[in-house]
């Protein structure tokens, strides 16, 4: 297994994997020892056993002993010094009593099996920690520690100076996680349940099945009817509990809902099997019973495919920083952001988020604000400017006097819109509703005719008919339509990287006519951007000047610059005098005697004479566009410009989908992309420049009040208010466990070349839910016409209504999975 | 007739024994997370030098090498 004993040929390939795990490093740069590692997790683990001794690990590799590289945890101290607060380890912890404190984090940097084992192990590091349980699935680590002997703050110290940074956030939708699991282990529950006394109940009905006609004991008939009785107690009662309460609800708010025929039907199998029973020692339908609860549940569980690790509540609050660092009288204070109030000064370090609009009162802000607008560069603010809450600032700490509160702030009162204000409110007249309802008067309006028929002749007949037509009509498979098909649909999508919150996306999906894009982030790849040279061809000697220059500049634009310049165009080191940088207008340095200048325009311009601006004016067409100019020897000779580059597939994407839909594109960014834009989309959309996170909304609103049904793909927070406005919001992630703003679904970055597919797909979907509704009614006139012939029994309801359902499920897969296929989906 | 009864109640103790060890399971938490347990149970746990030195007698004493 070492490097040693490989072929040196390979030795490239060894080193572009972990060492540790053996997956891919993607260049992450993280060595120890000339061994590369995927993660800090990886590393530190490596670093723990090779420290410990214990690289039994990696068989035998254990030649250098004397490492036992110390964590560091000495940037973390003061991140985390406001889980000292006892509100906020009040709200973080699940529980505390005398000895011991247990707290659950996220830690979105979980990606292997070294993570689990490391995690686990934390009491080792600290004997004071108890315990630690790691959920892979759901990234998160339970935590069981002694509080008097470790601090909750030491704690997270711990684990981040170990690599796993956890995501702590205040806003957790704590409830609505647990209301969740609540749900999901109550349906397990119910489903075990049901199982376990179909089963039983099955075997005891076989005599029935088997005596075709002939008598059975009648002594050991009643006990196995009033078993069955026995059995058909908690199906009834407790699995099935979901639909009377689901229907009870929607017939007191005056609307009818699919479940209220199934209630109507089981409760109609369930009277007339103790009416049967109990009175003439008849075979009931309990057998039918349990085994159609059994199904509708089997389909509750299929529907409710969740993605764990995804979350598609998130605002502004569990991406803002819990607390923040406050400057009073000279004292650093650590304060709650929502206690932050304006004309305080605050304090932020490297790598923090501004939580509030404030202006900068000292040091060199450099702020990245790509979760807010898609933007990956990072934006360099200077004195007495005001800088919106929401960047990332990245730099030597900096001082910021408040100017706005955190709720008040130019990008966070977006959530104060009524959008966010609106309890989502589940679509009353889907599909399966609106089905319904005309389904239950029909099959109410027969019952009654059918019993008012009999009740001339005979009372026991007129109760037999309505009973029996209730049962018949019981919409099982009418009702497993809808879960199954959304069920497997949200699965393709899932294999395909789209993850949808819930499967009645599906049919909002579905009706859409109008799509709508932001672009930073969104069309574009955030990640990618490309330097371009417009200008006389810089020769070799002038591309080392500005290679030169730019070194020694800490400006994003520099390093994009000094990386676009390859070593064979320059390898040469030279000399840098008279370095000036004046922050957001450019350098400026004399490079083996000759004065080089790398900036805006204005700045270049200073020193120039107007005869010199006569010859490079041709050079500023574009004044929009992030252009750093170049002067050499007081020339101008170009610029770089920077534009991000469009996702690959964008095009096909647009084209695929502006055949049947409106398109329209917002973006907060200026209008120097219009060209593009224009190549891209077509004249016939509508492209929106310099929108605010509000107008985004508004906008949406206003196609919405002209029909519209709108679909808003975006990425930032800056699209959350359109996200949440929008039929289907879809963000876009280049890694789905980062953040994203609240949404109806996920794509992943590299699949949105795919949405045109997609949203086609869920037409088909819905194509088969509709064709296997016409199925199943099919199915319930069947069983009409045998009720009315009198040949229903307990034996032909045994067979006829799992038959229906079981068929039903079947002809879904098999159509999904054909549609599937014909358009490349799986 | 009643070897029919008694083992018809044998076979529904039994079912029900198995029944409160599923609810029993599914209330613990065991459902919860499926995953997780089947990449734990691979890892060796006799790989910590000190976890050797105090041991009590209760873990077989292997270093693998």
């Amino acid at each position: 297994m070492t490097q040693d004993k490989m072929p040196k040929v390979k030795e490239k390939n060894i080193a572009e994997k972990c060492y540790h795990c053996g997956e891919d490093c993607k260049n992450s740069g993280i060595t120890s020892e000339e061994k590369n590692f995927c993660c800090e997790g990886c590393k530190a683990v490596y670093e723990i056993l090779k420290g410990n001794d214990l690289c039994s690990y990696y068989t035998n590799n254990t030649k250098d002993k004397n490492s036992g590289t110390k964590l560091s945890d000495v940037k973390f101290e003061n991140k985390f010094e406001y889980l000292k607060d006892n509100d906020i380890q009040n709200k973080l912890l699940d529980f505390r009593n005398k000895k011991i404190s247990k707290v659950t984090f996220i830690i979105p940097s979980i990606h292997c099996s070294s993570c689990i084992w490391l995690l686990e192990k934390l009491y080792k590091l600290n004997p004071a920690i108890k315990s630690s349980i790691v959920d892979f699935p759901k990234k998160s680590v339970t935590i069981v520690f002694d509080h008097s002997a470790v601090s909750l703050k030491d704690v997270v110290v711990l684990i981040s100076s170990i690599g796993y940074e956890p995501h702590i956030s205040l806003e957790k939708n704590d409830d609505q996680i647990k209301k969740d699991e609540f749900k999901n282990k109550d349906l397990t529950l119910k489903i075990g349940i049901a199982g376990f006394c179909l089963g039983n109940i099955m075997l005891l009905s076989f005599p029935e099945y088997l005596s075709a006609g002939a008598e059975i004991d009648p002594q050991l008939k009643t006990i196995f009817n009033y078993l069955n009785i026995l059995l058909s107690l908690p199906v009834f009662f407790y699995s099935a509990s979901d639909y009377f309460i689901s229907a009870w609800k929607a017939v007191k708010k005056n609307y009818i809902n699919i479940d209220f025929p199934i209630s109507l039907g089981l409760i109609a199998l369930f009277v007339r099997s103790l009416y049967e029973i109990i009175l003439f020692n008849n075979a009931g339908y309990i057998d039918s019973l349990a085994g159609l609860i059994f199904l509708l549940l089997l389909g509750k569980l299929f529907q409710s495919k969740t993605y764990q690790t995804l979350n598609f509540e998130r605002d502004y609050k569990s991406y803002f920083p819990v607390s923040v660092t406050v400057l009073k009288n000279g004292n650093e204070i650590s304060i709650p952001v929502a206690k932050l109030e304006t004309g305080e000064r605050i304090l932020i370090r490297n790598g923090e988020i501004i939580p509030a609009d404030s202006i900068l009162f000292s040091g060199t802000a450099n702020i990245d604000y790509s979760f807010v607008t898609g933007e990956s560069m990072p934006e360099q603010k200077v004195l007495g400017e005001i800088i919106y809450a929401g960047g990332r600032h990245f730099g030597s700490a900096i001082e910021l006097e408040v100017i706005k509160t955190v709720s008040q702030s130019y990008l966070t009162q977006l959530w104060n819109n009524d959008a966010f204000k609106k309890t989502q409110i589940s679509n009353l007249q889907n599909l399966t509703d609106k089905v319904s309802i005309y389904f239950t008067v029909i099959i109410l309006a027969i019952a009654f005719g059918s019993g008012l028929f009999w009740l001339r002749e005979d009372v026991n007949k007129a109760i037999d008919a309505f009973t029996t037509v209730l049962i018949i009509a019981c919409p099982c498979a009418f009702a497993l339509t809808t879960p199954f098909a959304f069920g497997y649909t949200l699965r393709i999508f899932g294999r395909n990287k789209f993850y949808l919150k819930k499967g009645s996306v599906i049919e909002d999906l579905s009706n859409i006519n109008t799509v709508v894009f932001d672009k930073t982030g969104t069309i574009t790849d955030s990640g990618n951007i490309s330097v371009k040279f417009f200008g006389s061809k810089l020769s070799h000697t002038e591309l080392c000047l500005v290679k030169t220059l730019v070194r020694n500049s800490s400006h994003p634009l520099s390093r994009k610059i000094f990386e676009s310049i390859s070593a064979e165009d320059c390898s040469d080191d030279l000399e840098v005098t008279d370095f000036d940088e004046s922050i957001s207008d450019g350098i400026s340095g004399i490079v083996s005697g000759i004065p080089v200048k790398v900036g805006n325009i204005k700045y270049l311009l200073k020193d120039l004479d107007c005869s010199y601006y006569e010859r490079s004016h041709e050079f500023i067409k574009n004044p929009f566009s992030t252009n750093v100019f170049i002067s050499i020897n007081n020339f101008i000779k170009g610029y770089y410009s920077f534009r991000n580059i469009y996702r690959t597939g964008i095009e096909n994407a647009v084209d695929d989908l502006s055949e049947d839909y409106d398109l329209a594109v917002i973006t907060g960014d200026n209008n120097s992309e219009r060209d593009n834009l224009l190549k891209i989309f077509g004249s016939s959309a509508k492209l929106l420049f310099n929108q605010k996170p509000q107008d985004k909304l508004n906008f949406i609103k206003d196609i919405q009040s002209d029909s519209a049904k709108v679909l808003m793909i975006g990425d930032g927070l800056n699209d959350a208010g359109a996200l949440k406005q929008s039929e289907v919001g879809i963000s876009v992630s280049e890694n789905i466990t980062n953040f994203l703003p609240s949404c109806d679904a996920i794509i992943d970055a590299g699949e949105i070349s795919k949405i045109g597919k997609f949203i086609r797909f869920s037409k088909t979907t819905m194509n088969i839910i509709r064709a296997s509704f016409v199925i199943s009614f099919i199915y319930n006139i069947i069983g009409l016409y045998l009720a009315a012939q009198g040949t229903f029994s307990p034996l032909v309801a045994a067979v006829l209504m799992p038959f229906n359902s079981i068929s039903i499920i079947v002809i879904i897969f098999l159509m999904t999975n054909f549609f599937a296929k014909r358009k490349g989906l799986i | 007739m009643s070897a029919i009864i008694i083992l018809i109640c044998v076979s529904l103790t039994v079912a029900i024994i198995f029944l409160i060890a599923f609810i029993w399971s599914v209330s613990t938490g065991q459902y919860k997370d499926k995953y997780t347990p089947s990449v734990r149970m691979l890892f060796e746990d006799n790989e910590i030098p000190e976890d050797l030195k105090n041991d009590n007698g209760d873990r077989k004493k292997i270093k693998k090498l």
